[in-house]
């Protein structure tokens, strides 16, 4: 199980919670997880997130590995000019 | 993707150098080919009918006077568009407008004629029946109950009930318990700010060449900041396969992150389907200022708590940003990167986004960040001025390091930002004096840097030459930052390089020029290109001198023997190589395709002296100087002129430019008089001082620099103004009749 910390709007999303525990060792796997636990994230997961996996953020690699101890964070995701 | 993150071992031969730029000659003496400068054999002419209204049900469109005018070969409403998918809806009536007209500006038709008269004339014979409808074009009208609505049913699920249907979403970020932070602070400041929108101000319209066979093929020629973007998007739009429309981006005349959408394209692609001809449109700065992508305007709430000794305790702000008449604007960027900056124990931000009647807002370097950080930066300069605190320390004792927690919830690894504060702190332009009505303000600033899918590819050519394909169009130095990454790991002179902006029929999915993203992703992939060239050049020398492949190296531009037991040959350079390739296997090249995610995040601190005219308002940038962290500077000179571009930007957002709208929602200065960017006779050089922290997601640990120096100086501006004066603007721009009403107030 990884910890997932997710920003304040989705909370409502977790019953309140701001950090969940997902069983996943990759991003596709977490993005999976979440969506399938937590049905009413799924709209913005569909919309697009961002993840900081230690520090580094990923969007689209779907297989970018997740440890046990990575600090996982999901981020609206990211724009550019 | 293997990272290497021994880059600050590396002594480098090329990277950190300052050749010529390649594009320089063709710029300066007119040859370089912009968007404009396209033609085609019986090409026709393109112009596009736009509303005058800010919000107007579309009750008819008669064409047929306009259709019969000799000369007139096609004329496209929205009805020749079939229906949308969803991720395109938007951008296509963004293009040319549906049911309604939803700002001063909007497409409602285009004609294609055989001259620029005849299409004029016959834009004027279009009959539209519009039903004129209530407007809104400022953002906190337009959140009220009762506020003219633009879209019924856009408001996503983040949006509680009992609001006006133009909130569209709601975001929230941060950690802690803001009461309890702000609880502990010896003072609070509490402020309202408000910045207008404000245009990228590129000096190259946006233009296109379209052109479609009876067949169904199809090629586009756009000034651009991603033309595998306008190949997707136009594909989808026109029904086409991505495969059957090549597009090829022109020289590109700024962009700033207005480039990374379509305007004309799906217009002019149109146009030719209709008339079997090639269109070519090019649009005026009129149509520029109304029917292109400017920034969100925002009004900011900030509530910051700090203790008398400086230490923040609390920060809070709420951000609510209209992003034009789509959904869509950066106020969740903004939300992330308010207080990115700082290591705060409690800190919260909500955002809003909301459409008005204005043009769709595109990216602006750093989307949503600078109007955060002018509220932030300003609020915190308040408070440690009013503690008689000196700003920099202030934001020293405050500043985000390596193992923080970020506003935004990641913990940072190694970040510059204490690096440009205390490079700030001891430079000579801090301790320099002022004379009277003049203030020295400082800023901090963050952004995100990403990468993207990204392809390279690197011939070696029979003389030894080598050319570089990338696909990414440049718009602050790339094709001279990727040859020097490619001579630098090949071992060859920088003028041994050449680099070019391919097709989209030539490499595959390319992401948009945007994110800072390019020296960081496309450099990453040069590299990786170079080093699968090595590799095929070694396995040639190796054939020839008959040893294994792995017993040679590369060393200073040539294979050689890897040690003694690989016996003893004369190196063979890139060139002898390249000479027999036709004899050991065929052409060499080298190339790379990934998607490198990971970038690194940057920080910058800027400081500016201004002059405040007590008679006039009038506020003259005296001295101005830049700190950021590069990671490592490809080019030195391209990330000094991405510093002195993005706070001339700043400076022009905080002092002049504005979107200004009349009571009928017309835009009332879509031009360059009136929408006034700073010119070179207004402003100081602008120093810049480049700090490399090597960012370890890099092998020669670059981080993007293209964003993050627009977002300090509206605060450092503003602070800088406010020392001066004694004012505090809370308003941008600071214009003189504004600054002049305050300090008369005062």
């Amino acid at each position: 199980m990884v910890q997932v910390r997710i920003w304040g709007s989705l909370a409502a999303a977790t019953e309140d919670q701001t950090e969940v525990e997902i069983e996943a060792s990759t991003l596709r796997e977490l993005l999976d997880g979440l969506a399938a636990r937590y049905p009413a994230m799924r709209p913005q997961l569909e919309r697009g997130v961002s993840v900081s996996i230690d520090g580094r953020i990923y969007t689209e690699n779907w297989f970018t590995p997740i440890h046990k101890d990575s600090e996982v964070v999901l981020l609206a995701r990211l724009k550019g000019g | 993707m293997a990272l290497d993150s021994k880059s600050e071992l590396r002594e480098f031969k090329i990277v950190g150098t300052r050749p010529l730029r390649p594009d320089g000659i063709d710029k300066v003496t007119g040859k370089a080919r912009f968007g404009a400068d396209i033609t085609a054999p019986g090409m026709l002419v393109g112009l596009v009918l736009r509303s005058p209204h800010a919000h107007a049900r579309i009750v008819s469109i008669d064409t047929s006077r306009a259709e019969a005018v000799p000369g007139v070969h096609a004329v496209v409403t929205r009805a020749d568009f079939a229906e949308p998918g969803e991720d395109v809806a938007d951008i296509l009536d963004n293009c040319m407008a549906g049911a309604k007209a939803l700002y001063d500006g909007h497409a409602v038709a285009a004609i294609a004629a055989s001259s620029g008269k005849i299409a004029r004339d016959a834009l004027k014979l279009i009959d539209v029946v519009y039903e004129v409808l209530p407007h809104v074009t400022d953002v906190d009208a337009a959140m009220k109950p009762g506020a003219p609505v633009l879209h019924e049913g856009r408001t996503d699920e983040t949006v509680p009930e009992g609001l006006s249907p133009n909130v569209i979403s709601r975001h929230e970020f941060g950690h802690g318990d803001i009461e309890a932070g702000l609880a502990q602070a010896d003072r609070i400041v509490e402020r309202t700010f408000q910045t207008e929108a404000t245009h990228q101000g590129y000096i190259e319209p946006h233009a296109c060449l379209a052109q479609m066979g009876p067949d169904g093929q199809a090629d586009l020629w756009c000034c651009t900041q991603g033309h595998y973007m306008a190949r997707n998007v136009c594909a989808e739009i026109l029904g086409l396969e991505q495969g059957q429309l090549r597009v090829t981006a022109s020289e590109i005349g700024g962009g700033f992150g207005g480039k990374t959408t379509v305007f004309l394209e799906p217009v002019a692609l149109m146009l030719a389907r209709k008339s079997g001809r090639p269109v070519k449109m090019v649009m005026t700065r009129s149509e520029v200022l109304r029917a292109t992508g400017p920034t969100a305007s925002s009004s900011i709430d900030v509530k910051i708590g700090m203790t008398k000794d400086g230490r923040i305790t609390a920060g809070f702000a709420e951000l609510r940003y209209q992003g034009g008449a789509y959904p869509g604007s950066p106020v969740d960027m903004g939300s992330m990167s308010a207080f990115a900056p700082y290591d705060l124990e409690h800190v919260k931000t909500i955002g809003w986004d909301v459409v008005t009647n204005r043009p769709k807002q595109a990216a602006y370097r750093a989307p949503g960040a600078p109007m955060a950080a002018f509220a932030v930066e300003s609020a915190i300069d308040e408070l440690a001025r009013g503690f008689g605190l000196d700003p920099l320390e202030v934001r020293l004792k405050n500043a985000a390091r390596e193992g923080t927690r970020a506003s935004y919830g990641p913990t940072y690894p190694a970040i510059g930002l204490e690096a440009t504060l205390r490079t700030a702190k001891d430079h000579p332009h801090w301790s320099a004096p002022l004379g009277e009505n003049q203030g020295r303000g400082v800023a901090c600033g963050f952004w995100f840097n990403f990468g993207g899918d990204t392809c390279v590819t690197l011939n070696i050519t029979p003389d030894g030459t080598v050319t570089v394909s990338e696909g990414n169009p440049d718009i602050g130095g790339s094709r001279a930052s990727m040859s020097m990454m490619a001579a630098e790991e090949l071992g060859i002179p920088y003028e041994k390089v050449r680099t070019i902006v391919a097709d989209t029929g030539s490499l595959g999915q390319n992401e948009v020029t945007d994110g800072s993203r390019v020296t960081f992703a496309v450099g990453l992939a040069t590299i990786e290109a170079a080093r699968a060239a090595i590799r095929e050049m070694c396995k040639r020398a190796a054939m020839v001198w008959g040893i294994e492949p792995e017993a040679v190296e590369w060393v200073d531009g040539a294979a050689q023997p890897a040690g003694p037991n690989a016996g003893e040959h004369p190196p063979m350079t890139l060139a002898e190589i390249a000479a027999i390739a036709s004899n050991t296997g065929g052409p060499i090249a080298g190339h790379h395709e990934a998607n490198p995610e990971g970038a690194g995040v940057s920080f910058a601190t800027h400081m500016v002296d201004t002059e405040v005219d007590p008679d006039t308002g009038a506020v003259k940038i005296l001295r101005y100087t830049v700190f950021q962290d590069a990671g490592k500077a490809i080019h030195p000179a391209y990330v000094e002129g991405q510093f002195q571009g993005g706070a001339v930007q700043g400076i022009g957002w905080a002092l002049n430019e504005e979107y200004i709208y009349g009571e009928d929602g017309v835009l009332q200065n879509a031009g360059f008089l009136d929408y006034r960017v700073p010119v070179a006779s207004d402003l100081p050089m602008i120093d810049t001082v480049i700090l490399e922290i090597p960012n370890p997601g890099h092998p020669y640990g670059v981080r993007g620099v293209g964003e993050t120096s627009i977002v300090p100086p509206l605060a450092a501006v503003a602070n800088a103004v406010s020392a001066a004066s004694g004012v505090r603007m809370t308003s941008l721009p600071i214009s003189p009749p504004k600054l002049l009403a305050a300090l008369h107030e005062r």
